[in-house]
């Protein structure tokens, strides 16, 4: 496989220099160095600028609704759990629109890769506040700033169940591609939270402030305890933005837990059921 | 003419065991013979509150609840004091004797039938309804065995020490009947020979067994009234017959888990009520713009907002017909008796794979509900229809190729077909487009599927009576069988019966309408939903409607009164 057998007729259509052209990359680099095709994965977004990227990569995939591209996902993953299920999706999509389905997903723990292309803006919508812009940020929503204190995503994710929580940078393209596949890797919900700068709407969170505040978890950090984790995901600040994996822990996946597929996806049995006598027999 | 319908009621309190008594006789008289017909009200209450069942039974078919009682169970006063005017001469009042029930003002020839119904539970409240059970099948000439049988089986899990209470229980209540009012026994449960046995379920359970049997593989149902029996069924019997159940967070979730489960092939579902539905409009039309199969089940009660939780209605057609913004095919199938719940269920499955789109089986709480008599069902004839679909390769797939009929042929991820199933508007392969002749062509192309739909699969409408008559009478959903039980007495009156609200079979009902002397609209909703659906596709207005919205069905003497203060004009 090669990075032109996922070129499709589409050019991308972001603006330049948006982090959802290095998003793209890291993942399309990865597809190439794992394998990823239509035959063994499936592509899930949700509405955004960041849904854009379905148009653009070559695999199956779904678009979904504003803020459902976690359920739509999960669905299509207990039916055919054989499939590498990505879901593309923003702060917005994912934390407000969608923010049910999401601490939902983690604690259910379904083996998904939860991209969160996280602008701490409203890209699509040209520019509104979203859940994870901070206090007092200005936007066309909140001209004197906003009211509301910003969510935080990985704290939130550790709290709720998830068993893979990291969070990358789309300035990173190698580091980024490495950590999706790690993600992949993991057995279970993996949520990454990647700081993605939108260079039109989002004058704060640039290229440079994460570029100068950003630092990389070292072997020093285990990131096998919840209470140290969740501490983790707590800093924030002028040169303290930690990046990598904040939590990973092995826990059974939510399709192990159902003996029906166990040795099949659901999508292999036969839905032809001709004698249900049994069944009825029940009801006499 | 057909055999008369006993009616027996029982009322209480919640948490007394009064739909679980009148589940009883209800199975006691089918294992006898019987045909059945069970109608349940309760508040939407777990304690307390009045609740009664209504066990209506006949050596023939039962089509609708009736109102009269041939023998009213009262566990508390409330019950006399709600249902004593129902009572005629001939009928029987079943009381506790232990009790100081009033029963002052009963019809002249009511028969009191006090029972020490306390006494004979051993002070053991639980066992009350036993009791009462008992004395009321030896009143009727039942099997006492045949409950025994029944007990052990309600509670094999339980063990001897649940068991053995209930038998004495029950012979205690049926020894006493027997003894004291031996005169009064009626021989109305007598076991009937050589009848085949059938089935007892309600709509819930009808549409649960109806999906299982249309090849159900993915169900995602969030509880709520009157729905939850089919998620209860579903989910018990998932193991055993290879497909999921998964209670969702929301039903936004429940709709979106439903699609995403279709666009990977399998056979989907969701359930809900209106409240739900309306938050499943936004994946609705998702389904519809995807061209992802998906069944959805609405079962309708009183609204708007929480309205009658625990009630029934038909109020929620129009806006199954017109939820979600923009024009989408949506195939619309309304289920009037047990029949329909299964088979029309069944079908929805096929349809929703043949035609790619979201199918919605409308019932409401009274069908969900109530216990019915039916001969097994039997899934041997069917044929499980996947639609356009291919699992070969092929690098060329346009997912969304323009067709005649409407219908592209579908795939599923793992194949290595690349698509995009895209809830913007695209092009053939599902690439976001907003050129012109892809949002042209790609919209027609849709729509075009509920023509097809119209020519192949829908049936002309089920007219019931001579084709020329006085009068002629138009309903849908379950106020069927109260419709069916009025006409018994009215023979040269016909009854146009709808089930398929989209596509609408809309020549045949012109062509009947039009040549009708007389049109009556019978419907359970304030602003005659059908007759609205009507007028838009036919042109055809009605104006007469018979109209109920108080959350009760129909009863048989209601549409009879209606029938003749048009056929007989004061
Ligand atoms: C139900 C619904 N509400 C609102 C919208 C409009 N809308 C589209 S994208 C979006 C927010 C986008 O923000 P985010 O999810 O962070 O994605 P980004 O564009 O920043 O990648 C909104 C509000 C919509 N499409 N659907
Ligand atoms: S608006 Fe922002 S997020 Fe959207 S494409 Fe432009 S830079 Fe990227």
């Amino acid at each position: 496989m090669q990075l032109s057998d996922l070129a499709t007729v589409c050019s991308p259509n972001w603006c330049p220099g948006c982090g959802d052209l290095a998003i793209w990359g890291a993942f399309k680099s990865a597809c190439v160095s794992e394998g990823w095709d239509s035959t063994n994965t499936a592509l899930v977004a949700g509405i955004g600028c960041h849904g854009h990227l379905l148009n653009f990569t070559k695999l199956v995939s779904f678009e979904g609704l504003h803020g459902r591209a976690i359920p739509l996902a999960f669905g299509l993953k207990m039916s055919n759990h054989r499939l590498n299920v990505f879901v593309f999706t923003g702060d917005g999509d994912c934390l407000s629109e969608g923010g049910n389905h999401f601490i939902h997903a983690c604690r259910r723990n379904p083996n998904l890769k939860i991209f969160i292309h996280d602008n701490a803006i409203y890209g699509l919508t040209t520019g509104q506040t979203s859940p994870t812009s901070p206090l007092g940020f200005k936007s066309k929503s909140t001209p004197e700033g906003n009211a509301d204190f910003p969510l935080n995503p990985l704290a939130l994710a550790i709290a709720s169940g998830a068993t893979f929580v990291a969070r990358g940078y789309a300035g990173d393209i190698p580091g980024l591609s490495a950590l999706m596949i790690k993600a992949q890797q993991h057995q279970g919900l993996a949520v990454v939270d990647i700081l993605q700068p939108c260079v039109t709407f989002n004058k704060e969170y640039t290229h440079t402030f994460y570029r100068e505040n950003t630092y990389q978890l070292d072997g020093s950090y285990q990131p096998t305890d919840k209470i140290a984790a969740f501490q983790k995901a707590q800093e924030w600040g002028l040169k303290s933005i930690p990046l990598g994996i904040f939590y990973a822990v092995d826990s059974p996946t939510y399709e192990s837990r159902f003996p029906q597929i166990a040795a099949t996806p659901l999508v292999d049995h036969s839905p032809d059921r001709p004698d249900l006598s049994g069944l009825f027999r029940k009801f006499v | 003419m057909s055999a008369p319908i006993y009616s027996l009621k029982i009322g209480g309190q919640a948490g007394q065991g009064i739909k679980s008594s009148g589940q009883l006789i209800a199975k006691v008289a089918s294992r006898s013979g019987y045909h059945i017909h069970t109608y349940t009200e309760f508040p939407s209450l777990i304690r307390g509150g009045h609740n009664i069942t209504q066990v209506l039974f006949s050596p023939d078919e039962i089509a609708a609840p009736l109102r009269q009682t041939d023998l009213l169970i009262a566990l508390n006063q409330d019950t006399i004091t709600r249902h004593l005017a129902e009572l005629v001469s001939g009928s029987g009042l079943l009381f506790d004797a232990d009790k100081k029930f009033r029963t002052a003002g009963a019809a002249p020839g009511v028969r009191l039938l006090p029972v020490p119904l306390a006494k004979l539970s051993g002070g053991q409240e639980l066992l009350i309804n036993t009791v009462a059970v008992g004395a009321a099948l030896a009143l009727l000439g039942g099997r006492l065995d045949t409950l025994n049988d029944l007990l052990r089986a309600e509670f094999a899990d339980k063990g001897d020490a649940v068991i053995r209470p209930n038998l004495e229980a029950a012979a205690a209540g049926f020894d006493f009947a027997a003894r004291n009012f031996a005169a009064q026994v009626e021989p109305r449960l007598t076991p009937l020979p050589d009848r085949p046995r059938q089935m007892i379920v309600n709509g819930a359970e009808a549409v649960a067994l109806g999906a299982i049997a249309g090849g159900l593989q993915f169900a995602a149902i969030y509880p709520m009234s009157p729905i939850s029996g089919i998620l209860r069924v579903l989910a018990q019997y998932q193991a055993e017959y290879g497909y999921i159940y998964k209670q969702p967070e929301d039903e936004i979730s429940a709709v979106n888990m439903a699609v995403g489960a279709g666009f990977a092939g399998a056979r989907a579902m969701t359930a809900t009520s209106g409240g739900g539905f309306c938050l499943m409009t936004e994946g609705y039309g998702l389904a519809g713009m995807t061209e992802t199969p998906v069944v959805i089940v609405e079962g309708m009660r009183p609204g708007p907002a929480t309205g009658l939780p625990t009630w029934s209605a038909q109020s929620d057609l129009q806006f199954i017909l017109h939820a979600h913004q923009g024009d989408f095919p949506r195939i619309v199938l309304a289920a009037s008796d047990i029949r329909d719940a299964f088979y029309l269920t069944r079908q929805a499955f096929n349809l929703a794979a043949k035609y790619q789109t979201p199918v919605v089986v409308i019932i409401d709480k009274d069908l969900c509900d109530d216990d019915h008599s039916y001969p097994v069902f039997d899934n041997s004839d069917f044929k499980l229809d996947r639609g356009k679909f291919t699992s070969d390769f092929n690098p060329g797939f346009a997912r969304y190729y323009i067709e005649s009929d409407g219908i592209s042929t579908r795939s599923a991820p793992g194949t290595g077909n690349f698509f995009i199933a895209n809830s913007d508007e695209h092009n053939q392969q599902g690439f976001s487009s907003e050129d012109i002749s892809d949002v042209v062509s790609q919209q027609a192309k849709r729509l075009r599927k509920l023509d097809t739909c119209a020519q192949t699969d829908m049936p002309a409408p089920q007219l019931i009576g001579p084709p020329d008559a006085p009068l002629t009478l138009v309903s849908w959903g379950s106020n069927r069988g109260a419709v069916l039980h009025a006409l018994r007495d009215f023979p040269d009156v016909n009854y146009l019966h709808l089930t398929w609200m989209s596509p609408f079979p809309t020549t045949a009902v012109t062509s009947q309408l039009s040549r009708a002397r007389h049109i009556i609209d019978i419907e359970s909703n304030a602003t005659a939903q059908l007759a609205q659906l009507i007028a838009a596709q036919t042109g055809i207005t009605i104006t007469d409607h018979l109209l109920k919205f108080d959350g009760r069905p129909f009863f048989p003497d209601e549409i009879s009164a209606k029938i003749n203060s048009v056929l007989h004009p004061a």
